[in-house]
């Protein structure tokens, strides 16, 4: 009982003399601070660009497109390869009727709402199985298109970040003219940063003729791939290229994660190990200026656990206000904050900052770390301060 | 009153090495406190007279030699046992008073009393008694830097006693006072020394204020020098 008293009060002692070193103090939960935010925004920003991007696609859709094309906007398919798609083998048939969407893509010009430039957006032409080929689409607002009008239905996060295309609102692109019917819902994936229309309407808009983009197919099984690769093998006028759509988006997503991964982690490591030597040079500090009375403490007879136990504590007290510090800044700054990048189609792909739990958790472990590693060996210099300087004027 | 012994050096030498430097500061010092003193130790600075204190209380060690408190051998105690033995039988008075300047008057004199089982109304209790006897009661909730230096002193001196041990070594507790407040605190040591049978060494450069011990020794070159000219 009589060590459990001893150390609380000396805890105490330690937690209440740090008002005495107030601005350390608070540089040092500051930093830790820094460091948290960093940290939770970083994994945020790969937590929310995985979510829409790499979550986006099935991998019992393919995605066809001209042999070559690293992206949709850079590819295109003539009516002639469209036709014979349309009799491949590996796709899904509802009676005579291909699963399937010859999809057009075109850029188009927005104005972003938070900086009021212009900005590239993405149009897909696509027909009604295109739709139902996208997981968990909903309409939120509005209607669906309907063929062979100049009607677009608009991605809720397009809508959200992009000035005009509230519901009932008439949009000009370049000479053409559109009629905003409704939002949609896609999961939160990529495709809520498109607008979408009838593919015959973007078609004759702008100029394709019969051509397409790429095909989206639903896959008839876990070779359906490779059958399909086949069958244009051996038909030299289907120069294409085929692959899952989640290959698709996750090469996609390259950019953003070797900038996480090349720049973000390691941003956070350097601040992580300069928090630390603050931490360290924060609770030396203390120990210094609390060495009378650590030895004071030690002469009257108190233990060299309790005065341990206190200066891990105060470190610790400073790691766990620090984090919490963080966590709210992150939550405020940054939680369900819209960002847009660049994909490499050069067009706007709109991703939520998801501040989750887990990240909570893996920011907390860190500034524990830091609380830990950062109390404990100035800790271990309080506790053998030599107890002969009690007497001596320190 | 008989006369007991309280402490007792034998043959204890004390040495520091710095470096290749070896500073001796007792050689094969013996000596016997009785109970009951109050000892005022004087002589020239680097004399040993702190070194000598700390020895005493158990905060330092011999380099040879034995030392005995009240029966006790202390040389060769562990450091964990020497903790044990200090907060039961040694009450330290500072200098500067080394109070803790977070906590209050109260608070302060209750530290020692966290070392031992009692529960927090007899705490209390305690705590109330040393201050009425150090006359500062009324100053209980005071921080110490709401205190003057005189009272901070006899904060110190509330906390000195409050474990109620039979030994108190004091270095210079006059030093950073004036006249008239050293004069009141070297009156309650003698109070102390007197009413209540403390044994207490204090350590003073000050003539005026080692008058108010019942025997002062002069330390020089690691010797008590008897009876030096005053
Ligand atoms: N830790 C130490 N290491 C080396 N020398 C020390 C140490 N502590 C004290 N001394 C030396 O021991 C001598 C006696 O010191 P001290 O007991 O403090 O003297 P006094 O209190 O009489 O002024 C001094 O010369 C001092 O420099
Ligand atoms: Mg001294």
């Amino acid at each position: 009982m009589a060590i459990w008293n001893e150390t609380v009060a000396v805890t105490a002692m330690t937690v209440k003399s740090l008002p005495q070193r107030i601005w350390v103090a608070i540089v040092t939960l500051i930093a830790i601070a820094i460091v948290v935010t960093v940290m939770m925004a970083v994994l945020a920003m790969a937590a929310g660009f995985d979510k829409t991007v790499a979550g986006a696609g099935g991998v019992d859709t393919a995605i066809i497109m001209r042999a070559g094309s690293q992206a949709e906007l850079n590819s295109g398919l003539s009516s002639e390869q469209i036709n014979l798609l349309a009799e491949a083998p590996g796709i899904v048939r509802v009676g005579n009727q291909p699963q399937a969407s010859p999809e057009l893509y075109v850029i188009v010009d927005g104005i972003k709402k938070s900086t009021g430039l212009s900005v590239n957006l993405p149009l897909r032409g696509m027909n009604p199985i295109g739709v139902e080929l996208r997981k968990d689409v909903v309409i939120s607002e509005g209607r669906m298109f309907e063929t062979g009008k100049n009607e677009l239905v608009v991605g809720r996060a397009a809508r959200q970040q992009f000035a005009g295309f509230d519901p009932g609102s008439t949009v000009q692109f370049g000479k053409t003219t559109w009629q905003v019917v409704g939002i949609f819902e896609a999961g939160g994936s990529v495709f809520e940063s498109e607008l979408w229309a009838d593919a015959k309407v973007v078609q004759s808009l702008y100029n394709r003729g019969n051509s397409y983009q790429s095909v989206r197919a639903l896959l008839d099984g876990p070779d359906a791939i490779q059958k399909i690769e086949a069958y244009a093998g051996n038909d030299p006028r289907l120069n294409i290229s085929v692959q899952t759509e989640a290959d698709y988006f996750s090469q996609l997503s390259k950019p953003l994660v070797s900038f996480i991964n090349g720049v973000g982690y390691p941003l956070a490591i350097v601040m992580a190990l300069g928090a630390l030597a603050g931490a360290l040079n924060a609770m030396y500090t203390s120990v210094a200026a609390r060495q009378r009375e650590i030895v004071t403490l030690r002469a009257i007879g108190f233990g060299g656990f309790s005065t341990f136990v206190g200066i891990m504590v105060e470190a610790l007290v400073l790691a766990f206000a620090g984090t919490l510090l963080g966590v709210m800044v992150t939550y405020i700054f940054f939680d369900g904050l819209t960002a847009s990048t660049l994909g490499q189609t050069f067009t706007q792909i709109v991703f939520d900052f998801s501040v989750t739990p887990e990240l909570v958790v893996q920011a907390g472990v860190l500034a524990l770390a830091i609380g830990l590693i950062g109390g404990f060996f100035p800790a271990l210099r309080a506790a053998r301060l030599p107890v002969v300087d009690a007497f001596r004027n320190v | 009153m008989t006369e007991k012994t309280l402490i007792e050096l034998d043959h204890v030498t004390k040495r520091y090495t710095r470096g290749r430097d070896t500073i001796e500061i007792f050689d094969e010092l013996t000596m016997g406190i009785e109970e009951g003193a109050f000892l005022a130790i004087m002589g020239p600075s680097g004399s040993g007279k702190t070194t000598l204190l700390n020895i005493l209380g158990g905060i330092d060690s011999p380099t040879s030699g034995s030392v005995t408190v009240g029966g006790q051998r202390i040389d060769n105690m562990s450091e964990g046992a020497l903790s044990k033995w200090r907060a039961a039988n040694v009450g330290f008075i500072f200098q500067f008073y080394n109070l803790m300047p977070m906590l209050t008057a109260a608070q302060n004199v209750e530290l020692p009393l966290l070392l031992t089982d009692l529960g927090r109304s007899r705490r209390a209790e305690h705590v109330k008694t040393a201050l009425n006897v150090v006359g500062i009661a009324d100053r209980a909730k005071h921080k110490p830097s709401e205190l003057s230096g005189g009272q901070q002193q006899r904060v110190a001196i509330a906390r000195a006693i409050v474990s109620d041990p039979k030994l108190m070594l004091a270095d210079e507790p006059t030093g950073d006072l004036d006249r008239t407040t050293a004069v009141e605190i070297l009156e309650m040591l003698q109070l102390l020394n007197k009413e209540f049978g403390k044994t207490i060494i204090m350590v003073t450069h000050d003539p005026e204020a080692a008058r108010f011990a019942s025997r002062t020794l002069h330390l020089d070159k690691g010797h008590f020098v008897q009876e030096a000219a005053e």
